[in-house]
């Protein structure tokens, strides 16, 4: 479980950085230019170093997946929180933005106000756990990033998630 | 004439007539019953041209009228073969027995002339073949050569309200998203084109994500949601001019889903604070804000009635999207979907009279219409995803996303009528969703 968890966290990590950069690190000035980490292992630093990026992508894990339709934190999300909070509160030098999306079922903008609920439901975790919540900023995407592209529940699971990416910064 | 009504009539009324005995124990499923109404014959007999130069413009214009006239499944044109007489001068009195013989109910002729600078005028018009009289004036249009499929649509509108009772809508515009690339790599853009998928013209890059374009009242304008500023954020674009200025970017959370209201000067919207998404209103002139919603649920994708004086929206406040209906300065709703499932992206028709609406249920999502009061709920389609209903100038027809299933899925958009006749996909050269109907063009 624990071992086919990290696996899928990885694909799906690779999955993830070749497609959404585009919009991460978009053409504007404001918050989502100012460097995402989880771009590449180069930037993101060694798994093995408990202070990297790369460690809270890949060992701790960057996202929490939600039931159809809901916002609420299951007990596996919030294992995974708690870790991605220590390691924020032990990490200052890093800020997040914590991205919020949804499954194809649903209309889009309805699915933009679901995914802007999730990525809170996670914001307010870490900060009820002791991360500043200067450090954590939410978008979301709704159902336009899918990670999965598949139309069965196999991959619908995979894109109701929050993912939190880390930025370089202490935040604002 | 007598006889042309009501066949129209009763293409027309078929459906809601038989619907109209249904009470509101539930909601109704309609199977698309695509041929079971025969369309009525009508002959668009070639435009002629006045002068050699016309010659290329008479055909084409000749073209979009009989494409525009039997596109709305109500009519079938007549092959030029079956022809008794030809229509050799626009000005010659009407065999009426030599059409009537053919079974044509309606006969259209045109001519067209190019002026020595550059100008089509455009003549036409209508006979009703079974009474033997001509169906209205005839009329004249001019524009310019690059604006001959305007010319064609006008006429064609012309006919079609002729004979129907209804107001046209060739003579528009839809306002889309353009999307390229693979499902988890799509690249947007959004694109203008006629309402028939013709003279398609870019009004952003694919740089980033852009979200529901809606027309203003007069269709000069547009509004949008676009991810550029690293966050969701809604826009103001001129089409003319291809301009566009911010409405509310903020440095976080999301602004989307803007429509303007009918005296296009403000506009309601979604905006989330903490997480949580309401309905807001902005003064385009002053930028005040005012907040319409205040409810710890979703909020999200507001219509004005016509009228202005309310707005229908959507909410989770329930416990699942559902339809309500509000005053435009916010204030206590008033819940209009009782049906099975979750509704969602209601839309008011420019006459009033119905809300367009996307509802899921079963795994299945369909396109569907209420009256304003939540009765006579009728499903239009049914599919793996369709969302997003747009209504035609007329208020008699519906544009929306069809997206199809699986790793390879892509949306198209499809127009139905809102008897749930005649399903078809709208031409476009990639894949397109999230379309916006405009008013008829001035």
């Amino acid at each position: 479980m624990k071992t086919s968890g990290i696996l899928i966290a990885l694909v799906a990590f690779a999955a993830l950085t070749a497609c959404t950069n585009a919009d991460r690190f978009g053409s504007g000035s404001g918050a989502g230019a100012n460097g995402g980490l989880a771009a590449g292992a180069g930037v993101a630093g060694s798994v093995n170093d408990p202070t990297s990026p790369a460690y809270f992508n890949q060992i701790i894990g960057d996202r929490v997946l939600f039931a159809v339709d809901q916002s609420t934190l299951s007990t596996e999300a919030q294992l995974v929180l708690d870790q991605q909070a220590v390691w924020l509160t032990q990490n200052g030098a890093y800020s997040a933005l914590i991205e919020g999306h949804a499954d194809e079922q649903g209309t889009q903008e309805y699915n933009i106000a679901l995914g802007e609920r999730r990525a809170e439901a996670v914001r307010s975790y870490l900060v009820s756990r002791g991360v500043a919540s200067s450090r954590l900023r939410t978008i979301s995407y709704g159902k336009e990033r899918p990670l999965a592209i598949c139309s069965d529940e196999s991959c619908y699971a995979q894109n109701r998630r929050a993912v939190t990416v880390l930025t370089a910064g202490a935040g604002v | 004439m007598t006889r042309l009504a009501f066949l129209i009539a009763m293409l027309f009324s078929l459906l809601p007539a038989a619907l109209a005995a249904q009470d509101r124990s539930g909601p109704l499923r309609i199977e698309i019953t695509e041929g079971v109404i025969e369309p009525v014959p009508i002959a668009v007999a070639p435009f002629i041209a006045e002068n050699a130069a016309a010659a290329d413009f008479a055909r084409q214009i000749t073209g979009v009228v009989s494409a525009d006239l039997t596109g709305t499944g109500l009519f079938r044109d007549i092959p030029r073969d079956a022809y008794i007489s030809q229509v050799t001068s626009f000005d010659a009195p009407v065999p009426y027995a030599d059409w009537r013989a053919i079974n044509a109910e309606a006969l259209i002729t045109g001519a067209v002339t190019l002026t020595s600078d550059n100008r089509l005028i455009v003549k036409f018009r209508l006979f009703d073949i079974f009474s033997g009289q001509p169906l209205g004036d005839g009329l004249q249009f001019a524009g310019g050569t690059d604006s001959w499929r305007r010319v064609a649509h006008k006429v064609a509108d012309q006919v079609y309200s002729r004979i129907t009772g209804e107001g046209g809508y060739f003579d528009s515009r839809v306002v889309y998203v353009e999307e390229t690339g693979p499902k988890n790599a799509r690249q947007r853009r959004l694109a203008i084109m006629d309402y028939d998928g013709a003279n398609v013209q870019y009004l952003s890059d694919a740089s980033s994500l852009v979200l529901s374009p809606r027309f203003s009242p007069t269709g000069d304008r547009v509004l949008y949601t676009s991810y550029e500023s690293g966050f969701p954020a809604i826009y103001e674009l001129s089409v003319g001019s291809v301009t566009k200025r911010p409405l509310d970017v903020q440095a976080e959370g999301l602004a989307f889903a803007p429509r303007f209201a009918p005296d296009g000067r403000s506009v309601v919207y979604s905006r989330s604070d903490a997480g949580n998404t309401d309905i807001y209103r902005l003064d385009l002139s002053s930028g005040q804000r005012t907040r319409l919603t205040s409810a710890p649920s979703i909020e999200t994708a507001p219509s004005f009635s016509p009228d202005g004086s309310r707005i229908v929206f959507e909410s989770d406040r329930s416990g699942t999207q559902q339809l309500y209906i509000m005053p435009a300065g916010g204030g206590e709703a008033t819940r209009i979907s009782f049906g099975q499932g979750r509704y969602g992206t209601p839309v008011w028709s420019p006459r009033g009279d119905y809300i367009a609406f996307t509802k899921q249920n079963a795994g299945r999502f369909h396109i569907g219409v209420m009256r304003t009061d939540g009765s006579q709920e009728r499903l239009l389609t049914a599919s793996f995803l369709d969302e997003g209903p747009t209504w035609a100038p007329n208020g008699r027809v519906l544009m929306f996303t069809r997206e199809s299933a699986g790793a390879d899925g892509e949306p198209a958009m499809f127009s139905v009528d809102i008897s749930g006749r005649n399903l078809k996909r709208v031409p476009t050269s990639t894949a397109a969703s999230d379309p916006a109907w405009s008013p008829l063009l001035p």
